[in-house]
């Protein structure tokens, strides 16, 4: 028999089990969306604007289509409101009469055979009437063209901490610096799609591609004016999301939905790649302005940042995505005077949306480049420039908030810099460029760092409002059953809450069943994104795992210790005694966290991830190609639950990273992307990602005290690897070539046009 | 999904007559002529994203007889049906001329190697091919086959403007001829293929510069340049190449034979890349060719 020390002993914590989720995916079995079998069901396709702000005057069906087999719906079709309701109703399921971007959805269509629907989309013609567009975000700031609102302001908010202008007045050295960061396409494996039934009886059911349950269920419920049990979205095999799919699902259930309703039959509507490029939401793309103040050592003195985020046509979540970059906008470094403004502004693009790292990957560019920058002003390196202004516990951040994560960062630098061999190699590159330069030969070197944090969980209160819950019941034969909105994606989210049961319940992981996804079966433990299904709701899958447990042992069926069998037999009586075995976990937020809304005042986050990342590049000035050779990724996210799936994370992370550094650029035309296709949106291969040296470390464990937000000390790092991959790998053809890199995408054309600039 | 299936008609044919037979047939009225088929690799994409026009093919990839490829003492010929694949693994090839194996290979993925063919790269007319200025380089020729008999075109000669081509109603391409050198040739050969792509695999091309040279001490003997995606057809550089042959290979000549390119090409900004990338590009991938040449000769 086990005893309860020993179970501790054989924690399932920190190992690497073969993934729960994975046989199916990697056999075939798993049924995605378009796998679906769904009798009788009609496709159901969109007819969009193409114009990117006008009035709608008129819409007309040409003949050569059998129009009459054909179910159209339009926008006052809709039974109860036209909107996406999320953050703010200003967006339109269909368009009526505004039109605010050339994505918008006007009309749908559904019939049987799927080449029709095609060709009757094409022969659908709205009539409409151009109106003046802004395109460029800081024209809309200027306010000259009104597209959104008095002001197109979605959302701005400043942080102000001690007095940037008195500081900057008095500062020994002032540096100031522009940057930018483009759109960037998600680009999951799998497009989006949905099935949705309905009918008077039964209302609404959607199947789909998706991240979070229960955003679609609000969507829907607003969108029919129905009850929400009159509403049911249930979560296929979902082939990525990275965002992609928080807000943009409630959008395409709505449309399949609509269509079903007016059909009476079931409807399917699969995105192909290439709409799903035009219409899906992208990365927000950032300028961000700083100047700042130093000493002669470096020291930051005072620190004035203006982060602008472009956020199309319309609201969507540009807010919390702007919050989030606001509040990453000064980095790991501690400074006494700091000013961070931050707007979002609208533009006739389609609507920005959530993309991995929220807002931070863009103002973490900017800080991190800004440094580089006043590095190589001052003479300084980089990295020593870095550690003469880390954040130290106890010292406040921009906000206010103390912190209290127990954290060494110019340890956490060391071991990088030790890792990558940076002082050496730093050396030994610029003499080797200085000889090339000096030969006329083309291939240049460099090495680069960037040193970041990522706040776990939602945003200020967020997690305070959502207040989410984890349910877990058991059956008779002692199976587990975990019961949580969060959904998986490809992250391996079931793999990771069945460590965490079994960890509490000393139980084999065939025990422990993760529940599909499905409202009518899950309780909201809220969206799967900002880092928190391991730290926020895994918290909450261990206590009610203890819950339950506990449940067991008052009612004397369960001992301190016990074998999976002795358990079974408990949750057997249990049952025979007319007991209900399902126990509820909510969220309460802990004790000592204060944040104010209204002047960003706070902590804004429960707890970071901290890291420090290096890149290795080589630029080849023939054709100005940079390719990643090597990289290291050197991060403190807590304990680690899971290994294997956590490098994977940070690996796949990275590699994203260098995509948004130097490859993935979408080419815009009058709002349209130019390049919606794999061939020509250039996102890298295998080829061109470098062997990822990935580490963790886990001081406060080290130093026996865990962390104490997620279970045994875990936190976020799902978005970690967004923040930091840019920069390091900026800051390294900054070395090789002398060009700062204070935009990206920096593509080869890109880099070529700074290196004739800079002659 | 952007087609309609039904707007095609599509036709397999199991010899070469029947496939001419159709070629050869006036256009219909509503669907044009026919258009022969081979791997569908481009086609395939034009088709899914509805740009492809409407109309009749026929499907020319059971032909054998446009399949594989025979060295003999004069030349190496490839059917037109011959596939990257097919190319990569000719060990003949690939050591006489090694520059269309590497096009081959970069060639999109595996699955597209394997299905994709010579002639149908030849008659798809991308600017941006892999394997034109591979053939440019090799001073390639194409045999045309019609009902009224065969003909024989120097590649250089084959494209005439964007899409526009030396291939006459009824004509289909059904072999490309490499002429091989007579082994007692002077001089040592430099054979040279770049392709920018921007990305290491899976990419098309921004610039793609394939050469051909033979080199005695200073001079250059010999000289065929190859550029793809600087103009509307692969562009065979024969003003660089006469510049090049003026004159001792040194600082001068190489200067003057990058004027002349810069004006022989005409790049264009697009969706994947801008002019003023391509042209630097061009020259800058002139030059690493050059130095290659020149450092040859000091080994």
């Amino acid at each position: 028999m086990k005893q309860p020390h020993e179970l501790r002993e054989a924690s399932v914590i920190g190992t690497s089990p073969p993934r729960k989720e994975g046989v199916a995916k990697v056999t075939g079995k798993a049924v995605y969306i378009d796998d679906l079998p769904v009798a009788g069901a009609l496709y159901g396709v969109t007819v969009r604007s193409r114009v990117a702000r006008g009035h709608l005057r008129g819409i007309t069906y040409h003949p050569g289509v059998p129009w009459e087999d054909f179910h159209v719906v339009t926008a006052a079709d809709i039974p109860g409101e036209n909107t996406i309701a999320l953050l703010e109703k200003d967006q339109p399921c269909l368009a009526d009469q505004r039109i605010n971007h050339p994505e918008e959805a006007v009309v749908l269509l559904a019939h049987p055979d799927r080449e029709l629907c095609e060709r009757a989309r094409r022969l659908c013609e709205l009539h409409i009437e151009p109106l003046p567009t802004v395109f460029d975000l800081d024209e809309s700031l200027d306010g000259e063209v009104r597209v959104w609102g008095d002001d197109n302001i979605l959302k701005q908010f400043s942080i102000d901490k001690g007095n940037v202008a008195e500081a900057l007045a008095t500062a020994p050295i002032i540096v100031e610096g522009d940057y930018a960061t483009g759109a960037q396409e998600q680009l999951y494996i799998e497009p989006q799609g949905m099935v949705a039934l309905a009918s008077p009886k039964h209302g609404i059911t959607v199947w789909g591609s998706l991240q979070c349950p229960y955003y679609v269920h609000k969507a829907l419920a607003t969108l029919f004016g129905f009850p929400k049990e009159r509403v049911r979205i249930i979560q296929c095999e979902t082939g990525g999301g990275f965002g992609g799919k928080e807000e943009y699902p409630s959008m395409l259930a709505a449309h399949a939905a609509l269509l079903a309703w007016k059909a009476r039959r079931p409807v399917k509507m699969i995105y192909d790649r290439h709409e799903d490029m035009l219409a899906t939401t992208k990365r927000h793309p950032s300028r961000t302005r700083i100047r700042s103040g130093h000493d002669e050592s470096g020291k930051l003195l005072a620190l004035d940042i203006d982060f602008r985020l472009d956020g199309g046509a319309y609201m969507t979540l540009s807010p919390v995505v702007l919050s989030r970059g606001g509040l990453h906008a000064s980095g790991p470094y501690h400074c006494d005077h700091v000013r961070i403004r931050a707007r979002a502004a609208a533009t006739n693009h389609p609507p920005h949306g959530a993309f991995r790292g929220f807002g931070a990957p863009q103002s973490v560019f900017a800080i991190e480049r800004h440094l580089d920058k006043v590095a190589a002003q001052l003479g300084i390196d980089g990295a020593e420039l870095r550690r003469r202004n880390f954040l130290a516990p106890g010292q406040t951040m921009a906000t206010g908030q103390v912190v209290r994560d127990e954290i060494d960062l110019p340890e956490l630098l060391d071991r990088a810099l030790t890792m990558s061999d940076y002082a050496r190699k730093r050396t030994e590159f610029a003499r080797l460029n200085a000889e090339s330069a000096s030969r006329g030969t083309p291939i240049r070197k460099g090495i680069g760092l960037a040193s970041f944090m990522h706040g776990a969980g939602f945003t200020g209160s967020g997690e305070r409002y959502l207040a989410s819950v984890v349910a877990v019941d058991a059956t008779p034969q002692g199976t587990v059953r975990i019961r949580a909105s969060s959904t998986e994606i490809g992250q391996g989210k079931d793999t990771v809450f069945t460590q965490i049961a079994q960890d509490v319940l000393g139980l084999p992981s065939h025990m422990i069943e993760v529940v599909r996804p499905d409202t009518a079966e899950v309780p909201d433990s809220g969206p799967t994104v900002a880092s928190r299904t391991v730290m926020v709701v895994g918290k909450l899958v261990q206590s009610a795992c203890q819950e339950l447990r506990r449940k067991l042992s008052e009612g004397g069926l369960l001992g301190e210790s016990y074998t999976p069998t002795e358990f079974a037999s408990a949750c057997d009586i249990f049952h025979q005694l007319g007991g209900v075995l399902r126990v509820e976990s909510q969220y309460q937020q802990p004790t000592g966290i204060e944040w104010d809304d209204k002047t960003y005042k706070g902590d804004a986050y429960a707890t970071y991830a901290w890291a420090v990342y290096v890149a290795e590049v080589t630029v080849d000035l023939t054709t100005y190609e940079t390719r990643v050779d090597r990289f290291w990724a050197l991060q403190d996210a807590g304990k680690i639950i899971h290994p294997v799936m956590a490098a994977g994370q940070i690996e796949g992370g990275v590699a994203q990273g260098i995509g948004f550094a130097l490859y993935e650029k979408v080419v815009w035309k009058e709002g349209r992307m130019q390049n919606a296709q794999m061939t020509n949106y250039i996102m890298p291969t295998s080829l061109d990602v470098p062997d990822i040296l990935v580490e963790f470390d886990d001081r406060a464990t080290r130093l026996g005290t865990p962390a104490a937000h997620g279970p045994r000390g875990a936190k976020g790092i799902g978005e970690l690897p967004l923040d930091g991959s840019a920069p390091a790998v900026a800051s390294a053809v900054q070395h090789a070539t002398g060009v700062l890199c204070g935009a990206v995408p920096m593509t080869p054309e890109d880099l070529m046009q700074a290196l004739e600039a800079a002659r | 999904m952007s087609h309609n299936l039904s707007d095609f008609v599509a036709q397999s044919v199991q010899t070469l007559p029947e496939a001419l037979r159709l070629l050869a047939e006036p256009a219909d009225p509503s669907l044009g002529p026919w258009r022969p088929l081979a791997g569908g690799t481009d086609l395939m994409v034009t088709l899914a994203a509805g740009t492809l026009p409407a109309g009749r093919y026929v499907d020319i990839w059971p032909l054998d007889e446009l399949r594989g490829i025979t060295v003999t003492d004069q030349a190496i010929e490839l059917g037109a049906l011959t596939t990257y694949t097919e190319i990569r693994q000719h060990a003949q090839l690939m050591t006489e001329f090694p520059l269309l194996g590497l096009a081959a290979k970069e060639t999109g993925a595996i699955a597209i190697q394997n299905r994709g063919t010579i002639g149908g790269n030849i008659a798809n007319a991308s600017p941006a091919a892999d394997t034109p200025p591979a053939l440019l380089a090799y001073d390639a020729e194409l045999e045309l086959t019609s009902l009224s008999g065969v003909r024989t075109v120097a590649y250089s000669q084959f494209h005439s403007g964007y899409k526009q081509m030396d291939r006459r109603p009824g004509e289909l391409i059904t072999k490309v001829r490499l002429r091989r050198p007579p082994s007692d040739a002077p001089g040592r050969t430099v054979h040279y293929y770049r392709k920018v792509g921007t990305r290491a695999a899976q990419a098309i091309s921004k610039v793609c510069l394939a050469a051909f040279a033979r080199i005695d001490g200073a001079r250059l003997l010999n000289i065929r340049l190859g550029l793809g995606s600087v103009a509307p057809t692969p562009l065979r550089c024969t003003r660089t190449e006469s510049v090049l042959l003026s004159g001792p290979l040194d600082e001068a000549l190489i200067r003057r034979a990058e004027a002349t390119l810069a004006y022989e090409c005409s790049p264009i900004d697009d969706v994947r890349s801008t002019s003023a990338y391509r042209r630097r590009v061009t020259l800058n991938l002139l030059r690493e060719l050059l130095q290659q040449c020149r450092s040859d000769r000091r080994e």
